[in-house]
């Protein structure tokens, strides 16, 4: 898988899989790497068409357009965990970074929209560097770190809260609730921002030196490192990202929500880890693309909403599925990987 | 501290101090906590205040052991909090049929847990923390689905385990610590614990070596499951009143904790059980402290925060060793 990452980018949708590059890949093999590829994608497609033909309020415009502005947050936290899953890495402080970010806009939008923007990336930005200088220049465990991030960022949250018993609220004719709640061709601001992101993201993964380096970092770090990629500055470079995209979809979400919602962002982590590995980018690093994570997101919340739609069940069976379908993912992903290494 | 600065000197006088500060560095701190408390604090001791203490940490404890054994196996076991609330709802629900057969049931529904964890990590090759994350999701789900909300539980013989005491000693101090007995036994002295530490150390050469990894494995997690099923099981008798919403919420947080500032590294083939002990009295004895001197919880999550990167901080070089 490394062998061909450092090769320069193709202009092809996907083209870090070695079965593109290899003339004589065999059937079966191609066969494995597509359902590796697109298998969220076309599960997507199913779940979408069983739920329309099932739910008459499926299909409706306010249905889709609430769906796909509350995937938006969760997407953007997706983007920068897809990142950091890539270079083998993993991130579990964003939950507590989405909610430290949105209380953080709340109360900087009385400010101005600059503030409210700019407060939230400068503080969760900071604390992905300092994840990112623990993990990459201390070399301690990823999981670790952001866990111990994770606490700190929840305290940090509290203790401006007032020991999360104040809620600040956004003033709704500030621009900065606009970015949330504005509309453009009828459908919501974050959702324009959120795809803008996905743009950009796949376009510094694909095309840029450093999209370069995430996975060659990812593939095999000693390899990286002798190639010349600066191993420590990708890494840190990717942890910061994180932050920052988790610090935006709580601003945002802020913005949305038009206040600093303090309990919200538990378990995203979670989220955001199954979205990017339905998506298909593998959890051991090197391999994975952008558009899969978005395709994740939408899944997770089509599986939701159709599970919200079935009167009958409580959202704790909202759990229950989503766990068991991260583990068929997964499941699934060990044995097309096991199979295209076989063979 | 003027040792260490003498010891630049000579890197061995250094690297002696580092690894005893590695070793003990957690006992150190719960005997600083303890000399400040005893001068700081009011009515610290007290009698009935160890006993709160003690009692608060009982849970924690039981459920960092199976997580010492789940990350001595080079793994480590998200699922422990939801497996908490599992076992708390399948409690309320079975006490009908009998207190017994009650217990049993959610020591059961903690054993399936394990072997839904150990059957993906071993036998599908899933990395622990993406299979245990699912069974977390899934798990604390299923609590709900079971037993949608708090209920209490009327139960005599609940009662008494969760309040009842021997010569003083609350059951459940006298549990916590007979099980960290057993787990330090196993650990020590039986093939099994070898093994896994073993298979910690390298799975490969362990595999080459003939060991059976796949049983061993998905015996590490039932290990897991069943105590933290029966640390729900205790934290409901405590709290007469079953809570799949909240029980067990971070638990998992706080057992890593206590595991990892206890001495045992994540790199896995080493498990300290009275490393895992002082961590978990550690955080409690922390955690204490700011609460009586009136400062906001906001404190003590940063403050643990802290300490989790002090203590893989100065677990790392053992790491590369």
């Amino acid at each position: 898988m490394t062998g061909t990452v450092l090769s320069k980018a193709k202009p092809m949708k996907q083209p870090e899989d070695p079965a593109d590059t290899e003339a004589g890949a065999s059937r079966s093999e191609r066969v494995s790497a597509l359902a590796q590829q697109h298998g969220a994608l076309v599960t997507l497609v199913v779940a979408v068409i069983a739920a329309s033909l099932s739910f008459d309020t499926f299909l409706t415009a306010d249905n889709l357009e609430n769906m796909a502005v509350s995937s938006a947050f969760l997407a953007v936290v997706a983007l920068g965990m897809t990142f950091v899953i890539i270079t083998g890495g993993i991130d579990l402080s964003v939950g507590s970074l989405f909610a430290l970010g949105g209380v953080l806009a709340a109360w900087g939008s009385q400010y101005g929209t600059a503030v409210a923007l700019l407060l939230p990336l400068a503080v969760c930005g900071l604390i992905g560097l300092v994840n990112g200088l623990l993990i990459a220049r201390s070399r301690l465990a990823p999981f670790i770190v952001t866990l111990a991030a994770m606490l700190g960022a929840r305290g940090i949250l509290l203790s401006v809260t007032d020991e999360g018993s104040k809620t600040y609220l956004v003033d709704k004719d500030t621009f900065f609730a606009t970015l949330g709640q504005g509309k453009v061709l009828g459908i919501g601001a974050p959702v324009w921002i959120t795809l803008a992101l996905f743009v950009a993201g796949a376009v510094v993964l694909r095309r840029s030196r450093f999209g370069q380096y995430v996975y060659a970092v990812g593939g095999n770090e000693d390899a990286a490192a002798l190639m010349g990629a600066p191993v420590a500055r990708t890494k840190i470079t990717v942890y910061t990202l994180s932050g920052l995209c988790a610090g935006l979809a709580g601003a945002l979400n802020a913005a949305w929500l038009v206040s600093g919602v303090t309990i919200l962002g538990s378990g995203m982590e979670l989220e955001a880890i199954s979205a990017v590995v339905i998506g298909g980018t593998l959890l051991t690093g090197g391999f994975g693309f952008i558009s899969g994570s978005l395709v994740g997101v939408l899944l997770l919340k089509v599986i939701q909403n159709v599970i919200n739609q079935i009167g009958s069940l409580d959202s704790a069976y909202q759990q229950v599925v989503s766990g068991a379908f991260l583990a068929l993912v997964v499941i699934a992903q060990t044995w097309l990987g096991r199979r295209r290494r076989v063979l | 501290m003027t040792d260490l600065a003498l010891g630049g000197k000579a890197p061995a006088d250094r690297d002696r101090i580092l690894r005893y500060l590695q070793d003990y560095g957690v006992y150190l701190g719960v005997a600083v906590l303890l000399i400040l408390n005893i001068f700081l604090t009011p009515h610290f001791l007290s009698a009935e205040n160890f006993r709160t203490q003690a009692v608060q940490v009982a849970p924690v404890l039981i459920v960092a052991l199976g997580m010492a054994l789940a990350i001595g196996s080079e793994g480590v076991d998200l699922s422990v909090g939801s497996v908490m609330a599992l076992s708390t709802s399948l409690l309320s629900l079975y006490l009908g049929y009998g207190t017994w057969i009650a217990l049993i049931v959610a020591l059961i529904g903690g054993a399936a847990i394990g072997v839904a964890n150990g059957s993906l990590i071993a036998f599908i090759g899933v990395q622990p923390i993406v299979a245990t994350l699912a069974l977390m999701v899934a798990g604390r789900g299923l609590a709900l689905v079971l037993l949608p909300q708090l209920k209490d539980v009327r139960d005599p013989t609940m009662a008494s385990l969760g309040s009842g005491d021997v010569l003083g000693i609350p059951y459940l101090v006298l549990i916590a610590a007979a099980l960290a007995l057993v787990v330090a036994f196993v650990v020590r002295r039986t093939t099994f614990g070898r093994q896994l530490l073993a298979i910690g150390d390298s799975r490969p050469a362990a595999r080459l070596a003939g060991l059976p990894v796949r049983r061993v494995l998905i015996l590490v997690y039932v290990c897991s499951g069943v105590l933290a099923a029966v640390a729900g099981v205790l934290a409901t008798a405590r709290l007469t009143a079953s809570d799949p919403t909240s029980l067990g919420n971070l638990m998992e947080l706080s057992a890593i904790t206590a595991v990892v500032v206890g001495g045992t590294p994540l790199s896995g083939g080493r498990i300290r059980i009275g490393g895992t002990v002082a961590g978990a009295v550690l955080i409690q004895l922390l955690t204490a402290t700011l609460i009586k001197h009136d400062l906001p919880p906001s404190w003590t999550q940063i403050a643990q925060a802290v300490v989790i990167i002090l203590a893989v901080y100065a677990a790392r070089e053992r790491g590369k060793r």
